[in-house]
């Protein structure tokens, strides 16, 4: 294979990092029962966040813990608010994500446009020199491989431990796993702090790595928030999915920086929003084997192509939590 | 019943004290005395009739949006996608007048054509988000955002693209309109047109909300779909009209920035004034009656602290930190009133 286009590609799994945090962390937050709708504001807050924790010590390390303490903190609003408060999550994490985005931007002007310290490369001995796989995989930076492991580990985690299952059962049937012992809320709080936690790294993983550097409204981390979160519905709940959909996102912006050297034409701020026309039309196809209208449709097909369109729509088609954004009261 | 009114406004205040705190210990933290920078955004809102003026012209769209979020929010719709309608009523609102001026139509009929067409334009925006809903499954918030979005691409392309100035297109915007088809402004910019219509705009919708069968109706779907189509109202059908109504509000508002505020297109006409509304709808905990003054004071801070960026070199986001800490207080204020002292 050419080598800039397998370059090019280990760029993408870089440049993915925080998207997947972001994405991996929601995940979690979502199975538990709780939306965090603040990701778009927290990501941006930790990115700064980080960045000038990190230009301030000096050290990497506390500037990606600073991140991963000021997502969990957002969360830790989201969780008192909703789950002690029986407040709207979707208000209260809407307006999260106005207050934290604003706040960046306002105590991030001194660190604008300055150099910092960023992550340096280290290749992975022996894993680097396996032919194709090495140059893809392994030869970047500790905060992509830990992306690498944290998708690995969450999957592992909702789905093949007894935790996990619990995890499943108060995002779910919250009633029946407190009748097996579950303290539901208290487990809503610890997993949606978590998930912030894992979503907090997204914003060092950018400002420290992958595009390093504070630059206020320029920063171009703007939305990904948001994008994060609908990757998190296409993602169907699942870690494994979820990962796809991210690295899919980012592949995708690769390709359209690619096309824009050979479309001069077109002004790079109308290539830069393609995903978002993508992420509704993803979510269109998730959720519209649900519509009712589509189930009619389906029914007054002839039998072959209905099997065959109820199988595609089921197979894209993705449920949420049942209990998902709603409270729970153990009496 | 008086005394639920006095705890309902000791908790309001509270929530307004502790955001000042709050934002205090921000701005001492960013470096300004914080007391003198309250000062310069006050002096920059009221300290002169030009600032006043600003204030006033920054109140009229966000009046339009927010009555707009009132009525989706009476449906139980979360319309993020406010800010994306407001964009396309200013570029329909474009539209319009650039393919007229040239005519001999009459002015005036013309600039009533573009504020007709805007409306337009935001009601098309909004059954977008609308049906994505209805028919797709896609939550109005990801639907709304994405279109948000959309909307600024579309704005940019035109903008550098087909409507560009002679020679090359720039983040300026458009060449300004024919100085006949501004609407008519007093003093600094400041078009009665516009607000009359936006005043007008906040007392329709309170009636509607209010005194009518259909507000009745559309809250009732709002409150529970479910039961609401069990009783015989066409669920769906009012859902979609909330969005129409309030995609025409907020085509209002972008028209009347095009025609009276810039003479022009620019990027980001829309300028935060969608998100600004849902906050106000928030503090107001959904009650036009307090949209004129709540929105009157966020209109006044947004134009105030532009001052902390000329005095302080500070970022001029710190108006939306206040507003936004101010909500979550707010919300959180009613949960700790409805968990630990009972329903009020």
């Amino acid at each position: 294979m050419d080598p800039s286009v397998l370059i090019g590609l280990a760029g993408v799994l870089a440049a993915a990092a925080p998207v997947l945090f972001a994405v991996i962390g929601e995940t979690i937050t979502e199975r538990a029962g709780v939306i965090n709708l603040s990701l778009n504001g927290s990501v941006l807050l930790s990115a700064m966040g980080g960045f000038a924790v990190a230009y301030l010590t000096d050290n990497l390390f506390w500037g990606f813990l600073a991140g991963m303490l000021i997502g969990a903190l957002v969360a830790f609003i989201v969780a008192f608010s909703s789950i002690t408060l029986h407040q709207s999550q979707v208000a209260v994490g809407f307006v999260l994500a106005l207050a934290s985005r604003d706040l960046a931007y306002f105590l991030g002007v001194p660190y604008m446009n300055i150099p910092g310290p960023t992550l340096p490369t280290w290749q992975i001995p022996l894993l680097k020199d396996i032919p194709l796989l090495g140059p893809l995989f392994f030869r970047l930076d500790i905060i992509t491989y830990l992306s690498y492991i944290v998708i690995v580990l969450a999957w592992l985690w909702i789905f093949r431990t007894r935790p996990g299952l619990m995890l499943q059962g108060i995002g779910d049937r919250p009633a029946a796993a407190f009748v097996r012992g579950a303290n539901v809320n208290r487990l809503r709080y610890i997993y949606t702090i978590i998930g912030g936690a894992i979503a907090g790294l997204a914003g060092p993983a950018y400002t420290l790595n992958v595009k390093p550097g504070w630059m206020g409204t320029q920063t171009g981390l703007d939305g990904i928030g948001w994008i994060a979160l609908s990757i998190t519905i296409f993602g169907g709940w699942s870690p494994m999915r979820a990962a796809f959909g991210a690295y899919l996102f980012s592949l995708l912006q690769w390709l359209g920086l690619v096309l824009q050297s050979r479309l001069p034409g077109i002004p790079s701020q109308v290539l830069q929003v393609a995903p978002f026309p993508l992420m509704i039309l993803t979510l269109l196809l998730v959720n519209i084997g649900n519509a009712e209208w589509v189930q009619r449709w389906l029914a007054s097909m002839p039998e072959g192509s209905r099997r065959f369109f109820t199988k595609l729509l089921r197979a894209m088609r993705a449920s949420p939590p049942a209990a998902l954004g709603v409270p729970f009261e153990s009496d | 019943m008086k005394k639920n009114v006095w705890v309902n406004i000791g908790f309001q205040a509270g929530a307004l004290v502790l955001a000042l705190l709050i934002t205090t210990l921000i701005l001492a933290a960013a470096g300004a005395p914080p007391l003198k920078a309250y000062g310069s955004i006050l002096n920059g809102a009221f300290g002169s009739s030009n600032n006043i003026v600003a204030v006033l012209i920054t109140w009229a769209p966000l009046l339009l949006t927010t009555v707009g979020v009132l009525i989706t929010f009476s449906a139980g719709l979360w319309n993020i996608g406010v800010e994306g309608q407001m964009t396309l009523g200013a570029i329909f609102a474009t539209w319009m007048l650039r393919m007229l001026q040239d005519t001999n139509l009459p002015p005036a009929l013309i600039i009533i054509l573009g504020i007709l067409w805007g409306m337009v334009g935001g009601a098309l925006w909004a059954s977008l988000a609308g049906a994505l809903k209805t028919f797709g499954g896609v939550n109005e918030i990801f639907g709304g955002l994405g279109l948000n979005f959309v909307s600024t691409a579309l704005t940019i392309y035109l903008v550098f693209g087909p409507w560009k100035r002679p020679g090359v297109g720039s983040m300026s915007g458009t060449q300004p309109f024919n100085e006949a088809l501004w609407l008519p402004t007093l003093g600094t910019g400041l078009s009665p047109w516009g607000l009359g219509l936006s005043i007008l705009a906040v007392i329709l919708v309170y009636l509607l909300l209010r005194g009518t069968y259909f507000g009745l109706r559309l809250k009732a779907v709002g409150k529970n779909m479910k039961a609401s189509y069990l009783l015989g109202i066409p669920t769906w059908q009012y859902s979609m009209f909330a969005f129409l109504l309030c995609g025409a509000l907020a085509g209002l508002a972008g028209a009347i920035q095009v025609e009276s505020v810039y003479h022009r297109l620019l990027p980001n006409i829309s300028n935060g004034y969608g998100f600004l509304g849902l906050l106000v709808a928030m503090l107001i905990n959904y009650q036009a009656i307090w949209v004129i003054p709540i929105a009157l004071f966020f209109a006044a801070l947004n134009v105030g602290s532009v001052q902390l960026q000329i005095v302080y070199k500070m970022d001029s986001s710190f108006a939306g930190v206040l507003q936004d800490l101010l909500v979550l207080l707010v919300l959180l204020g009613q949960g700790v009133r409805e968990r630990f002292l009972g329903k009020a």
